[in-house]
């Protein structure tokens, strides 16, 4: 596996997610800064989370537009695995890549601690290392996770099987408690919990490091 | 000329800040106030000198990146 971390100013779990990869693969992944062109030779792309131009105009909307995003998008289309964590979830929604939006948390607050998830479908390459109906505790840490689609999108993704991660107690009023989503094709994955922050007991949890670990394994 | 961009969240959205800030209003003492929605406002100088050039100029601008479809709506307002 040749994972690519994107980079943006102000990227912050970029480094977490490259420990949680090399502990996963066992190889450091490429950092790839989003002013660049073109990507390095890749077979998985992770936008991670942070607070991308400081979440001015909307949260993801200047990242989505960074000259490396051209590059994501392609390969995003062609099949390419492409993850997006937190911010990554938000400028994944602002490309259009995953429909819907992130808005402000229906409560207002900073929401910063562990969340549970319920697993809806296990028959993706980002969860593939869960059971389905397995609860696994992610942290989260985001001011707009709030996931907004029109009804007959979430109804869509319903009858698709798309929401893949489902909060148990919904942390931020987000649309049918999704938490994690999939793209029509299944290769791209938007998640506002952050696995990356849980992957060895000296964090907290390793459920972060079963979902490297399948998603690893989905590409060998 | 000058455009002014007025975005505004898409009814049916819900605006936690407009709902803050309505019982902020009301704690206030200000009788009567429902419906507060927050948007923002963008303006900016375009060097076209004619309107509809200008106005399709900040129309873009509006599409591409200004605003988000799914849950804004934006009114341009062209200005010498």
């Amino acid at each position: 596996m040749k994972p690519a971390i994107i980079v943006f100013p102000a990227s912050n779990c970029d480094r977490d997610v490259a420990v949680a990869l090399e502990q996963a693969t066992g190889a450091k992944p490429n950092m790839v800064w989003h002013g660049q062109a073109d990507l390095p030779d890749t077979d998985f792309i992770v936008l991670p989370g942070g607070f991308s131009y400081g979440d001015y105009l909307r949260c993801g909307a200047m990242a989505s537009n960074s000259p490396i995003m051209r590059a994501v998008i392609d390969k995003a289309k062609a099949g390419t695995p492409v993850l997006g964590i937190c911010n990554g979830f938000q400028v994944l929604c602002e490309t259009g890549l995953l429909p819907g939006a992130l808005l402000r948390n229906a409560n207002l607050n900073f929401v910063c601690r562990d969340v549970t998830l319920r697993v809806e479908n296990n028959q993706s390459i980002f969860t593939r290392g869960f059971e389905n109906g397995q609860f696994v505790d992610f942290p989260v840490a985001h001011h707009d996770g709030n996931y907004f689609a029109d009804d007959a999108t979430l109804d869509k993704l319903e009858g698709e099987g798309r929401v893949a991660l489902r909060y148990v107690d919904n942390p931020n009023g987000s649309a049918r408690d999704i938490a994690g989503l999939l793209n029509e094709a299944g290769n791209v994955f938007g998640l506002m919990p952050h696995p990356e922050r849980v992957i060895s007991p000296l964090l907290g949890g390793l459920d972060g490091a079963a979902f490297f670990k399948g998603v690893v394994e989905a590409a060998a | 000329m000058k455009a002014k961009i007025t975005i505004t969240l898409k009814n049916g959205v819900l605006d936690p800040q407009g709902k803050a800030i309505e019982g902020a209003l009301v704690g206030l003492g200000f009788d009567g106030v429902s419906n507060v929605r927050q948007g923002k406002e963008i303006e900016l100088q375009l060097t076209e000198t004619d309107e509809a050039a200008a106005r399709a100029k900040a129309e873009e601008m509006c599409k591409k990146l200004l605003a988000n479809p799914v849950m804004e709506n934006y009114t341009i307002e062209i200005a010498p």
